[in-house]
C-alpha cells in the first residue's frame, strides 16, 4: 500500500486516503482539436515499466491534486508536486536521471 | 501409541489440569497445552482425514505448518472450522470435533475414495465428468459439491468481536525467536520505536527447546535465561511494544504490514475483542520469521506417527508427549539427532536412526554412536506398515525394523514468505538445498532502498551462532537506514560455533522407487497430492510449477504449501531434467497463515459497517410510517402508506395529492455545491452544457454535466445567488462526484481562475411543497412575497419563512406549482411541522421517491441513472435546448462532435404506449427482425422508466428507441420478463401538461 506525501499538507497520505487519477500532463483537446489529437488525449496513456508521472488527490484528506513521479516496477518515489503545472521540476527531474542513470526518466 | 510422560514440559503446569471435549468425549490436559499435544498426550494420534482419499491422519507438525491436524473449534457463534490443533491453545470447556469423516473419525464411508485412487489422479475432475452431458447437473454437480471443503462453515452470526489497530513504528521485528529478540534488543537500546510481533506463545523460538537437549549457551548463558532478561531488558523500554500471540501475515508496499493478533483465543472468557489486526507502517522490518522443517517422501510418510523430528521434539521437550514408544529417525542433516538424543533422554526408545549420507564419521553420526545409538548410514525407508498408525519400518536393505512412530527430517526451508510478498528476491543454496533471501535483492522501500533484512534462521544460517549473528546485523542494517548510527558489534550475542556436517538432498526415497511407491509418497498431505501426481502433470505438460500446482493442487491446501512445496519443486525439476532454481518458486502471497475473516471487517459490520446518512427530518419520517429506500449512503422515504394501505396505494395516494391539492417532499439530499469568485460564471460555463454565466441574479436554470467523452453525468438546477456566486443542486447519490469533478477541473486544468467551490449539501434541509395549493400553504406561513410576479417560475428569494430563515426556489420536478424551501440544517424538523400545520386545510401529505420518479415520468423529465447509464449524450434524451450554441468550448463538448454522435441511427428518447394499458417490464427490449453476428435477436430500443400512471390510469415509460424521434405513431414489439411480446406505441415522452400551464400559474 503506497505512502505518498501530500505536497499541500505535508501529511504521509496512505494508499486509502488516495484517489488515482492517471497519467500526469495531459495538454486538453477542445473543439478545435484533431481526432487524432482528441483520441490521444482522452484515450491514449503512455503506461510504461518504469518511471510514471501520475496524478493523484488527497480525496480523505485536504482535497487537493497532485503529482507523483513513481516507478511502476518498483514503487520507488522519486517525489511529490503540484499538480498546478503542465511539466515535472527540473530538479525532480535530475533526481530521476541520477537515480536510474538517465534510463528511464 | 503416544502418550504423557511422567516429567519434563517447558511450557506445561502440571498443576493445572485443563478440561476439554473432542468429538464430544470429555478429557483432559495440562495448562500451557496445545490442543495436539494434549489429545497426543491422551493417546490420541488421529485428529482428521484427508480431503481426497479420506485417510486417518494425524499432526505432522507442532505448528503453523500443519497440514493434518485441523479440527471444528467451537458451537454456535463461536464455530470455526479448519483450525490447526497444532496452534491451538487448551482452555477449559474447549470443544473440538474432527472433521471430513461420516460416521465417525474411527470409520469413515468416504475412506472409499482411497481404494479408488487409481482412478482419481491428478487432475482427474478435468478428465472424468464430462459425459454424458445430461450427468452434470443432476448427477455430478451434487455430489462434487457435497464433497468439497473440509469442515462446516459456521451458522448465524458471529458471536465474538474484533478491532483494527494502526500503529506507526521505526522498526518492525516478525519473529520473537533469539534473532527477532536480537535485533529487537539492539534497536531498543539505539532509541528507534520498535515492535517485535512473536506467533505463537513463547518467546525465543526452537532455540530454547534445543538448548534443553544440546545445552547450548548464549553469552555464556542458558539460552532460557538469556532469552528471559532479552524480554525483560525489551519490556523496560518505553519505545518497544511486544506481542505474543501476533504473526506478521503481510507484508505490502511502502513498510506498511499487517499482523493478526489471538487476544482471546486462549481465554475466551474475557471481555476483549478476540483478535486484533494490526496495521502497521514501519519504516524498516526485520523478517526474523524462522525455518520450516521439510518431511521426506517415502513410501507410507502419511501414516499417524510419521512426523517432522522437529515436532517430535517440541512435543517432547515443550509439553512433555513422547509421540510413540518406538521412534525411528530418519534424516539427512545433523539437526534430527537432536531428536534422538532428547527422546533417549526422556526414556522413548530409538531402534534405530537411518542417515541418508555416507562417510558419517564425524559430528552428530559420531557423537550419537557413541551415544549408544544404532546409527544406519546410506540408509532409506522403502516402506512404512501399519493400518491407521505406523507399526514398522522396512529399509531399502531389506531389514524391518518394528517401531510406532517416524521422526524424519529433510533439512529445513527459511519462511521466505514476508520477503517474498513484495517483491524480494531469492538465491538457490546449493548446500543447504533451500531457497533463502539474496540480501542484494531486497523488497524496495518507497526510496528505492531495502524495506526489509531478513535475520536468524530465515536468512538460511541454522545454528544458534548464526542466528544469533544474523539478528545483530540486521539490528545494524537497519539503523543503518533509519538514520541512526550503526550498533557496536561488540553487543551482538555469541554462542560456540557448531560442527555440522553438510546436508544431503534427498527429493524421493527410495531414489529408485517403483511406480507403485510412488503413489504411497505424499508431497501435500491435506490434499492428498503424491510424487506420482506431480510427475503426472509433468507428464501431461503442465511444467511451469504454477500450472503444475493448480493441476495437482500442490501447495493450495491451508497450510499453502509451507510442507510440500519445495518438496514438490524438486519432484518437478527432477521430471523435467532441470535444476530447482530453474523451475522456481509459486508466488508467495500474503497472508502468511489463515487470518479470521472477522479481524478483516474489524469493527465494520451491523451498523458501522457502512455509515448512513440520514435527513434532518429522518425521526419525523420514521414517526409517519416511512419505508425507506437507500439512495446512495442515505435513506429516503419511498413511499408513507397510512394504516391498511399497501405501499403501492400510498404511492399512488400520494400523486393524487399532488395533482389534485398539496403535498411535501424531503429533498435534504439534493447535492448543493457553492462556486464562487469572479471566474465562477466563466467556470459554470465549461462545467455545464448550457450558458450559465448569463443567468440573472434571482433567477434559476436547469444545467446539464457531462463528462469530457462526451456523456451526460449529472443535472440539477443552477440558481445565481450573487454577481460571483452560484448555487449548484446535483443530484442525491452526485453530490460528492461533482463536487470532485469540479475541483479536478478547478485544481489540474483552470488553476489560475479565481474559483472556490464548497459542497453544503449537508447544511441546509430543503423541502419541495408541490400542488395547486402549495403556494398557500407557504403564504398562510408568513414572511415572504410569493405572488406570481414578485417570485415567477425558475426564480429564487430569500428571506423569513414563518420564523425560519429561508431560501424559496421556485422550481418543479413534479410538474405542478412547487416550491423548495431550503432552511439551515438545524431547523429542518421545524419547517416541516410548520408546513405540514399549515398544509392542514388542504390534507398536505408528505410524498416520497416514488410517487416523485412517477409525477417526473408523467412530465418526461429525465432521471440521471435512469435514462443515462454513462453512454447516452445530452442529445440522445432531446435536450438539445439546454446545449448553448454560443460557447466555443464546454468540456464534453469536443467529444460529441465525433460522428458516432451525431449519428442518426443512434437510440433517441421517447414516451412508450403499451397499446393494452399494461405496464413495461423494466429495462424491456424493442425487438426487430432478424439477428446479430451472435446469433441474437435484434433490438432497436430498450425501456429506461416505467411506471404505472395513477394520473392517466394507465402504464407508463420511456425508452431510448432508433431515431425513435422520427417514428411517432410506429407500433413496436417490446420483450416481456413474463414472456411474449406486447405492442407499444412511440408517442411524445411529455404524457402531461404539455404546455407546462400546471407549474406556471
Amino acid at each position: 500500500m503506497l505512502l505518498l506525501r501530500c505536497p499541500y499538507c505535508g501529511v504521509d497520505a496512505d494508499e486509502t486516503e488516495l484517489a488515482p487519477g492517471g497519467e500526469a500532463h495531459l495538454t486538453r483537446e477542445g473543439p478545435n482539436s484533431s481526432d487524432a489529437a482528441f483520441e490521444a488525449y482522452v484515450f491514449l496513456r503512455r503506461n510504461p515499466r518504469g518511471v510514471h508521472f501520475e496524478r493523484w488527490r488527497h480525496a480523505y484528506g485536504c482535497g487537493k491534486w497532485f503529482h507523483a513521479a513513481r516507478d511502476t516496477a518498483t514503487n520507488q518515489v522519486f517525489g511529490t508536486y503540484t499538480a498546478q503545472c503542465s511539466a515535472p521540476p527540473q530538479d525532480l527531474l535530475d533526481r530521476i536521471a541520477d537515480a536510474t542513470g538517465g534510463e528511464r526518466a | 501409541m503416544s502418550y504423557r510422560l511422567e516429567q519434563g514440559g517447558l511450557r506445561i503446569d502440571r498443576s493445572r489440569r485443563i478440561g476439554f471435549s473432542f468429538d464430544g468425549r470429555g478429557t483432559e490436559g495440562f495448562a500451557g497445552d496445545t490442543l495436539a499435544s494434549a489429545l497426543l498426550g491422551t493417546g490420541r494420534r488421529v485428529m482428521g482425514r484427508s480431503f481426497k482419499y479420506h485417510r486417518p491422519r494425524g499432526p505432522v507438525t507442532c505448528g503453523a505448518d500443519e497440514p493434518n491436524a485441523l479440527v471444528n473449534l467451537g458451537q454456535g457463534g463461536r464455530a470455526e472450522p479448519n483450525q490447526r490443533a497444532t496452534v491451538t491453545e487448551l482452555f477449559e470447556g474447549l470443544t473440538a470435533t474432527s472433521q471430513n469423516r461420516w460416521p465417525s473419525l474411527a470409520f469413515d464411508v468416504g475412506a472409499i475414495n482411497a481404494r479408488l485412487s487409481r482412478f482419481l489422479p491428478a487432475g482427474f475432475y478435468y478428465k472424468t465428468f464430462l459425459w454424458p452431458r445430461s450427468f452434470w447437473k443432476h448427477v455430478y454437480e451434487p455430489v462434487i459439491r457435497a464433497s468439497a471443503g473440509l469442515g462446516r462453515p459456521p451458522e448465524g452470526p458471529d458471536a465474538d468481536r474484533y478491532e483494527h489497530l494502526n500503529v506507526h513504528a521505526d522498526l518492525l521485528v516478525a519473529g520473537g525467536g533469539v534473532a527477532g529478540l536480537q535485533a529487537a534488543l539492539m534497536a531498543g537500546r539505539a532509541g528507534v520505536s520498535v515492535l517485535l510481533v512473536e506467533e505463537t506463545a513463547h518467546w525465543g523460538g526452537r532455540a530454547v527447546i534445543d538448548a534443553a537437549t544440546d545445552g547450548a549457551r548464549i553469552d555464556g548463558q542458558p539460552v532460557a535465561d538469556w532469552v528471559a532478561a532479552a524480554v525483560a531488558e525489551l519490556g523496560s523500554m518505553a519505545n518497544v511494544t511486544m506481542r505474543l500471540r501476533t504473526v506478521a501475515a503481510g507484508l505490502y508496499d511502502h513498510g506498511f504490514a499487517l499482523a493478526w493478533e489471538r487476544v482471546t483465543d486462549h481465554r475466551p472468557w474475557d471481555d476483549a475483542p478476540r483478535h486484533r489486526l494490526w496495521r502497521i507502517r514501519a519504516r524498516h522490518v526485520v523478517t526474523a520469521t524462522g525455518a520450516l522443517e521439510r518431511p521426506i517422501a517415502f513410501p507410507g510418510n502419511d501414516l499417524p506417527g510419521v512426523m517432522l523430528a522437529g515436532a517430535v521434539r517440541e512435543y517432547l521437550t515443550g509439553y512433555g508427549v513422547a509421540v510413540g514408544r518406538e521412534v525411528v529417525v530418519v534424516t539427512n542433516n545433523d539437526d534430527a539427532y537432536r531428536t534422538a538424543h532428547a527422546l533417549k533422554a526422556a526414556g522413548v526408545r530409538v531402534p534405530a536412526i537411518l542417515d541418508v549420507r555416507s562417510g558419517v564419521a564425524s559430528g552428530a553420526p559420531a557423537a550419537a554412536r557413541e551415544a549408544g545409538f544404532r546409527v544406519l548410514e546410506r540408509s532409506a525407508i522403502a516402506k512404512v506398515t501399519g493400518g491407521s498408525s505406523v507399526e514398522a519400518v522396512t529399509l531399502t536393505s531389506g531389514e524391518t525394523i518394528i517401531c510406532d512412530a517416524v521422526a524424519m527430517s529433510g533439512g529445513y526451508s527459511p519462511v521466505v514468505h514476508l520477503w517474498s510478498h513484495t517483491g524480494g528476491k531469492l538465491l538457490w543454496d546449493e548446500t543447504q538445498a533451500h531457497f533463502r533471501p539474496d540480501p542484494d535483492r531486497a523488497p524496495l522501500a518507497a526510496d528505492g532502498g531495502a524495506a526489509a533484512t531478513a535475520a536468524g534462521a530465515a536468512t538460511g544460517g541454522l545454528t544458534l551462532a548464526e542466528t544469533l549473528a544474523s539478528g545483530g546485523q540486521a539490528a545494524q542494517a537497519a539503523l543503518t537506514r533509519l538514520g541512526h548510527a550503526e550498533a557496536d558489534a561488540a553487543t551482538i550475542a555469541t554462542a560456540e560455533p557448531e560442527d555440522v556436517l553438510p546436508m544431503k538432498p534427498v527429493w524421493m526415497m527410495p531414489a529408485e522407487a517403483t511406480a507403485a511407491q510412488r503413489q504411497k509418497m505424499w508431497l501435500d498431505y491435506q490434499n492428498d497430492v503424491k510424487v506420482s501426481d506431480v510427475q503426472l502433470a509433468q507428464r501431461e505438460g503442465y511444467e511451469s510449477v504454477e500450472h503444475a500446482k493448480r493441476y495437482t493442487t500442490l501447495g493450495m491446501a491451508t497450510d499453502q504449501g509451507k510442507l510440500s512445496n519445495i518438496n514438490g519443486l524438486a519432484i518437478l525439476a527432477q521430471a523435467k531434467g532441470e535444476a530447482i532454481p530453474q523451475v522456481g518458486t509459486t508466488t508467495f502471497r500474503p497472508p502468511y497463515v489463515p487470518i479470521s475473516m472477522g479481524s478483516i471487517a474489524g469493527e465494520a459490520r451491523g451498523g458501522l459497517f457502512q455509515p448512513i446518512r440520514r435527513t434532518p427530518m429522518h425521526a419525523l419520517h420514521d414517526e409517519a410510517g416511512a419505508v425507506w429506500e437507500p439512495v446512495g449512503h442515505w435513506r429516503r422515504p419511498f413511499a408513507y402508506p397510512q394504516k391498511g394501505e399497501t405501499r403501492d396505494e400510498a404511492v399512488q395516494r400520494e400523486i393524487a395529492q399532488v395533482r389534485g391539492r398539496v403535498a411535501m417532499l424531503d429533498a435534504s439530499t439534493l447535492g448543493k455545491i457553492v462556486v464562487k469568485g469572479p471566474d465562477a460564471g466563466r467556470f459554470l460555463d465549461m462545467i455545464y452544457t448550457n450558458m450559465m454565466s448569463t443567468l440573472k441574479v434571482g433567477r434559476c436554470r436547469y444545467g446539464l454535466i457531462c463528462s469530457e467523452n462526451g456523456f451526460l453525468i449529472d443535472d440539477g438546477v443552477v440558481a445565481r445567488l450573487g454577481e460571483d456566486e452560484f448555487l449548484c443542486h446535483t443530484t442525491t447519490g452526485g453530490a460528492d462526484r461533482i463536487h470532485g469533478h469540479m475541483e479536478e477541473w478547478l485544481q489540474t486544468e483552470w488553476w489560475d481562475w479565481q474559483v472556490y467551490t464548497a459542497n453544503v449539501t449537508e447544511q441546509w434541509a430543503q423541502v419541495a411543497v408541490a400542488g395547486p395549493k402549495a403556494r398557500e400553504v407557504l403564504e398562510s406561513l408568513g414572511g415572504l412575497d410569493l405572488a406570481r410576479d414578485t417570485l415567477p417560475f425558475m426564480s429564487w428569494t430569500e428571506g423569513r419563512l414563518g420564523d425560519i430563515p429561508a431560501r424559496v426556489f421556485r422550481i418543479s420536478f413534479s410538474g405542478e406549482l412547487s416550491y423548495e424551501i431550503a432552511v439551515p440544517a438545524s431547523r429542518g424538523p421545524e419547517l416541516w411541522r410548520a408546513l405540514r400545520r399549515a398544509g392542514k386545510p388542504h390534507g398536505i401529505v408528505p410524498y416520497g421517491t416514488e410517487a416523485m420518479h412517477i409525477l417526473r415520468a408523467e412530465k418526461g423529465f429525465v432521471m440521471i441513472g435512469d435514462e443515462t447509464d454513462g453512454t447516452v449524450i445530452p442529445q440522445d434524451l432531446g435536450l438539445d435546448w439546454a446545449i448553448s450554441k454560443k460557447k466555443d468550448d464546454y468540456i464534453g463538448k469536443r467529444a460529441q462532435m465525433r460522428p458516432h454522435m451525431a449519428d442518426p441511427e443512434r437510440w433517441k428518447l421517447v414516451g412508450l404506449e403499451t397499446l393494452d394499458g399494461s405496464v413495461l417490464s423494466h429495462a424491456a427490449l424493442a425487438l426487430e427482425d432478424g439477428q446479430n453476428a451472435l446469433g441474437q435477436r435484434r433490438t432497436q430500443g430498450r425501456v429506461t422508466s416505467t411506471y404505472r400512471s395513477p394520473t392517466l390510469n394507465r402504464g407508463i415509460a420511456m425508452g431510448l428507441v432508433r431515431h425513435g424521434p422520427d417514428r411517432m405513431g410506429e407500433v413496436l414489439e417490446f420483450s416481456r420478463v413474463t414472456g411474449g411480446t406486447v405492442q407499444v406505441r412511440i408517442v411524445d415522452p411529455v404524457l402531461y401538461d404539455k404546455e407546462g400551464k400546471r407549474q406556471d400559474v
